[in-house]
């Protein structure tokens, strides 16, 4: 539980634009992916990774995660991106076209020799890699053992409907069977969720659902295009009020239950253990985040002392 | 040369009249009686028609060095006043003032009429290329700026006394009963000609829509009309609307509209009998939205729309969200139809909305008021008379007045306008003093006046970004630069008079 993130939304920001990349601080996203790859057209990918540098150097009270998305690393800019962005401490890396646990892996590698030349705590950057092919899909699991540094799995729809020579509908049906894998192994692994962008920026309702969608499957953020797509994402990601009331409800009966010595404890005739304590915890971690509750629980009351 | 209290040097007189300078909002107090105008007498029988726009002047008995005035309710689409000020100076009339309640850029025809003096200069505001030319030194006509609830008082006052009041009468019937509802030009609200036409010592009421007597309703009576003349065309109504009417979709301007929903919210204002003024622009009716949304989800009942009303309002007082709409001037096409189909949508006077020197204006009344900027300062005090470059290009409109009244004044800006910072040290021009802004919304933070430190305490709280006014100028200037200060000669080419007759503020001509 410890180190819990928050990450309900994941903003793309184009990597060319620095009007946009100065608008960052202003949004309420709780992470920013800053694209070095399709948003940026060949003529710009060096002038725009320095143009992220210099944002990255001079944005210093970060109030949110900063990951940059690199091109491929088996393209001529993916390694040229690293070693301009790094220096420049994003908190991650947004690795696309994640296909196979080895690609991963070699990033995993490379940053740890990034780590050693700049000094910093080895694991410091994090891995964000991006499920957006069938083969991707199908590698989930072992993509998601393949580096300590993994914190989430995205899934990728856009290219993966491309990889399946399908179109993406407004339903999402034909996604179905990739994102439900991509989730799989993610929880299997106990990390986070990210669901695939929703493009159409003027339908709010088709985002609404699709969002709803992907948090009833079991996804804990979504990668957003526009910032006006926040809100919405935030809102589906909020828990509802009779939730936080009965976590609420579970964290006291906990700690009663702590002060008679025991694990187990009874609340309106239902047994609260501990999934139902993790829960209870995940909800309000996320209601404080939404400002439905004063103050983030007590670790050490829920867990005990460690 | 005197200081007034926010620190601007005021001259000791202007145009040839004394000046006051500017104290606090509420200390000046009014002496005297309001203001007085001939008794008439009209027989049986009489008629009130004349042929011509030139037949009306000649009859007002119009003189060099006089005053008139018009109303600016068809705004931009206003085809009046360039044709009183041409047939006007065809009758060879020097020394002419303007105390219209609000001049557009459509009015810049008048400009060879100021340079030939035939039109001397302006006890109103001015919006577009006249004041630019005025800051550039290119016209000589002296400007004295007003708020609404300002003007109205000086025209009640007597100290602007109006000699001919030219009405355009979208609706008028042959002895001068009026409204704006209906008809080719029709505006919605009369607001600010009612005032004229209460004081002035003529009145022509000039219409494009000459319709059966009696008018119903009447919103100038035919007690206060001389004179009726027909002209071809009145104005375009299709120009009222002087900005965008829809919901911003710009990420940045949504933003700002989502933290000034929660601070109405945080402010504890969102209840039962809630009164909300906001403007026509994409950010405003972001807000307006937020609220109506609010509103709609705790049931809430609001008891009134304010100020310039547009379709947004009249949607919200038709789903039941107000009582009533308070409204002095429709500021589209939506809320003209509305005002003269909904009892509930009341017009008023500019008196009755803004004036500080009567019995108790609307302002007085409202909860909050959202509110644009050019600038603000350090100090809370606004700019939206001149930009950056020093040019005088907007009148004050109700800025200040519903600043005063309301209990909290909003201002949503952009943090950056073009390239440069919104908060500044010190604003090019004082409109609105800073003690009566509660709170500056930007994307990058929300500014709380000391005097709101309740509700400041309850954003943070909120978890709302929360900055000190000089925390949020030095992050915007870390984007943005410091901008050099403007040059200015020590010429003024205009006064900003605050809205009870002091003065917060000069326009000087801009050094080239």
């Amino acid at each position: 539980m410890a180190g819990f993130k928050l990450r309900r939304s994941l903003l793309y920001v184009p990597g060319n634009m620095p009007s946009m990349l100065q608008n960052i601080p202003i949004f309420n996203c709780d992470s920013v992916i800053i694209d070095l790859e399709d948003a940026v057209p060949l003529s710009e990918k060096d002038a725009a990774r320095h143009l992220v540098k210099r944002f990255l150097l001079n944005y210093t009270d970060r109030n949110k995660e900063l990951l940059v998305r690199i091109n491929p690393l088996d393209t001529k800019w993916g390694y040229e991106d690293l070693k301009v962005v790094l220096p420049a401490m994003p908190d991650g890396i947004r690795l696309p076209k994640a296909d196979t646990p080895e690609i991963v892996e070699r990033l995993d590698t490379l940053l740890t020799e990034f780590e050693e030349e700049l000094e910093v705590e080895i694991g410091r950057f994090g891995i964000l890699p991006s499920l957006e092919s069938a083969l991707g899909v199908i590698n989930a699991v072992g993509i998601a053992n393949s580096s300590e540094r993994i914190f989430a799995l995205a899934f990728g729809a856009e290219d993966y409907t491309a990889s399946m020579e399908i179109e993406r509908s407004r339903g999402g049906e034909e996604l179905f069977n990739a994102r439900t894998r991509v989730l799989w192994a993610a929880k299997a692994k106990g990390i986070q969720a990210v669901d695939t962008i929703f493009a159409d920026v003027s339908d709010m309702e088709g985002l609404r659902a699709e969002t709803e969608l992907a948090k009833r499957l079991g996804y804990t953020g979504k990668c957003l295009v526009n910032p006006r797509q926040i809100e919405v994402v935030h809102d589906v990601f909020a828990p509802k009020q009779h939730e936080v009331e009965y976590a609420l409800q579970v964290i006291e009966a906990i700690q009663r239950a702590r002060q008679l010595g025991t694990g187990v404890i009874a609340l309106g005739g239902k047994m609260v253990d501990a999934p139902v304590v993790k829960r209870a915890a995940r909800v309000l971690r996320t209601a404080y985040a939404h400002g439905m509750v004063d103050t983030l629980i007590d670790e050490e009351a829920i867990h005990g002392a460690q | 040369m005197a200081l007034n209290s926010l620190g601007r040097e005021i001259p000791e007189s202007y145009a040839g009249k004394p000046l006051i300078p500017y104290s606090d909002p509420f200390a000046l107090r009014p002496q005297g009686k309001v203001a007085a105008r001939p008794l008439k007498r009209v027989n049986p029988g009489a008629n009130k028609r004349l042929s011509s726009l030139r037949e009306a002047i000649e009859a007002s008995g119009l003189k060099d060095g006089m005053t008139i005035a018009t109303h600016h309710s068809l705004r931009n689409g206003d085809f009046l006043l360039n044709r009183i000020v041409a047939e006007i100076a065809a009758l060879g009339l020097k020394g002419i003032w303007i105390a219209s309640s609000s001049v557009h850029p459509v009015h810049a025809e008048i400009i060879p009429h100021i340079k030939s003096g035939v039109i001397a200069g302006f006890q109103c505001g001015v919006n577009g290329l006249i004041g630019e030319m005025a800051t550039k030194g290119e016209l000589s006509c002296p400007i004295v700026v007003r708020t609404h609830g300002g003007r109205a008082r000086s025209v009640i006052e007597g100290s602007v006394p109006i000699d001919v009041a030219f009405i355009a009468a979208p609706c008028c019937d042959e002895y001068g009963n009026m409204n704006g509802y209906y008809g080719p030009s029709a505006c919605g609200s009369l607001g600010y000609a009612q005032i004229d036409a209460t004081y002035a010592s003529c009145v022509v009421a000039v219409t494009d829509n000459l319709v059966p007597f009696p008018v119903v309703p009447v919103s100038i009576p035919q007690t206060l009309v001389d004179y009726v003349v027909v002209v071809d065309r009145l104005g375009d109504p299709a120009k009222i609307v002087s900005t965008t009417t829809r919901v911003t979709t710009d990420p940045v301007g949504l933003q700002i509209a989502s933290y000034a929903a929660q601070v109405i919210e945080a402010a504890g204002l969102l209840r039962d009998g809630f009164s909300f003024q906001t403007g026509s622009g994409g950010i405003s009716l972001a807000v307006a939205e937020k609220v109506r949304n609010a509103m709609r989800k705790g049931s809430i009942k609001g008891s009134f729309g304010c100020g310039g009303i547009t379709g947004y309002f009249v949607d919200m007082l038709e789903e039941g969200l107000f009582s009533a709409l308070m409204d002095v001037q429709c500021f589209d096409q939506e809320a003209v139809q509305s005002i003269g189909r909904n009892r509930a949508h009341q017009e008023i006077s500019a008196d009755m909305y803004a004036n500080p020197f009567n019995a108790g204006a609307v302002v007085n009344r409202l909860d909050c008021v959202i509110l644009g900027a050019t600038e603000v300062d350090t100090s809370f005090n606004v700019n939206v008379n001149t930009e950056s470059n020093g040019y005088l290009l907007h009148n004050t409109g109700g800025h200040s007045d519903t600043a005063a009244g309301a209990k909290l004044s909003i201002i949503v800006a952009p943090s950056i306008r073009g390239r440069l910072p919104i908060v500044r040290d010190r604003v090019t021009t004082i409109t609105t003093p800073g003690e009566t802004i509660g709170v500056v919304v930007t994307e990058r933070g929300i500014a709380v006046n000391d005097k709101h430190a309740e509700l400041k305490e309850e954003l943070i709280r909120r978890k709302l970004p929360v900055k000190e006014i000089e925390e949020l100028q030095r992050e915007i200037c870390r984007v943005t630069g410091t901008p050099r200060p403007l040059e200015f000669e020590d010429e003024v080419v205009a006064v900003i008079e605050y809205r009870d007759g002091s003065i917060i503020d000069v326009v000087r001509r801009v050094k080239e």
